[in-house]
């Protein structure tokens, strides 16, 4: 029981920690042009990251299970430029009809 | 650049979309608190949720426990699937406000959504939607953990319903938005394979967190 209750204190100091890590390094500096550009492009490396590994990983493993035909679904609702809250209910459905069935 | 709306409206059109992350957050929640109640009890998992705030941690943390390992470990995995907050903290870090207290505290808001719905590429991030974003997830988080813990084992498998499908979709949409931006395309394809090459050889987290480093693709003229 004290296991969870260390980790909880100490899982809870990290997070503030991390988060608290960006604000505190970049402050109220003018950032370089170049530092932008690469911060502007992190929403799509980490977006694409996020998607993948939601997705395809099982702690360590990678897999393919509904959670793909979930992504399938949202894929084809963006190439329709469905609203994103349309896009977000078809993979759910998806993933779900396709676990009820197999 | 068409400009952008005021602040007060930039806030509620986050608060809009929080609405729709705080009913994923409920019910990720309620899986939440009902896979950590046996192991931990009723009160704590609770007091994660409350103090925590990131639902993968907290998962990966507690199956850590509940294998047997030590408190050493779970947190260490826990601050590893955390550590993307890190480099989404330096893009958020420019919006934020006031002494560094108060954007060390702003900065706490950060979460996946929030900050996916944020994060602006070269218009900058935007603040008011960030924190628009979190408000309604903190407390849906906390209440699904309590209605988990409470209920757990009567209420199903939340992945028969495909809540597990709704943040990737989610995440996609955010992301076809962005791909109209130089070099993004290929940010995306670089930092999605780093991401998948290095799952199975690296703990959780770090495949994500090592996958901003596609970002330096922006250094390119």
């Amino acid at each position: 029981m004290t296991a969870v209750w260390i980790t909880i204190a100490g899982l809870a100091a990290a997070t503030v920690a991390i988060k608290a890590a960006g604000p505190l390094i970049v402050g109220e500096r003018q950032l370089p042009p170049a530092a932008d550009a690469v911060i502007a492009l992190l929403a799509p490396a980490l977006l694409a990251a996020l998607i993948l590994t939601d997705t395809f990983a099982r702690e360590q493993d990678l897999t393919v299970d509904a959670r793909a035909a979930g992504l399938v679904c949202a894929g084809v609702a963006v190439a329709l430029r469905a609203p994103l809250l349309v896009t977000v209910l078809v993979a759910a459905v998806g993933a779900a009809a396709v676990r009820a069935v197999s | 650049m068409a400009p952008r709306p005021a602040a007060r409206e930039r806030f509620r059109l986050g608060l809009r979309a929080g609405l729709g992350f705080g009913a994923a957050a409920f019910v990720v929640g309620i899986s939440f608190g009902a896979v950590a109640e046996p192991l931990m009890g009723s009160v704590a998992p609770i007091v994660m949720s409350a103090v925590v705030f990131a639902g993968a941690s907290q998962f990966g943390a507690t199956s850590v426990l509940a294998s047997g390992g030590t408190a050493a470990t779970a947190i260490a995995t826990g601050a590893m699937l955390n550590a993307r907050f890190i480099p989404m903290g330096v893009a958020a870090a420019s919006a934020l406000r006031g002494s560094r207290l108060r954007r060390a505290v702003e900065g706490q808001t950060v979460v996946d959504a929030s900050w996916a719905l944020a994060a602006r590429g070269e218009d900058g991030f935007d603040r008011e939607a960030l924190l628009g974003g979190t408000l309604p997830q903190y407390p849906a988080w906390v209440l699904g953990t309590v209605v988990g813990v409470v209920a757990g084992g009567a209420l199903g498998n939340p992945e028969s319903l495909g809540l597990d499908a709704i943040f990737p979709a989610f995440f996609l949409g955010l992301l076809a938005a962005e791909l109209g931006r130089p070099h993004a395309v290929a940010t995306a394809l670089v930092g999605g394979g780093i991401a998948l090459a290095l799952t199975p050889l690296l703990p959780a987290g770090l495949p994500v967190l090592l996958a901003s480093l596609a970002a330096l693709i922006g250094l390119r003229r």
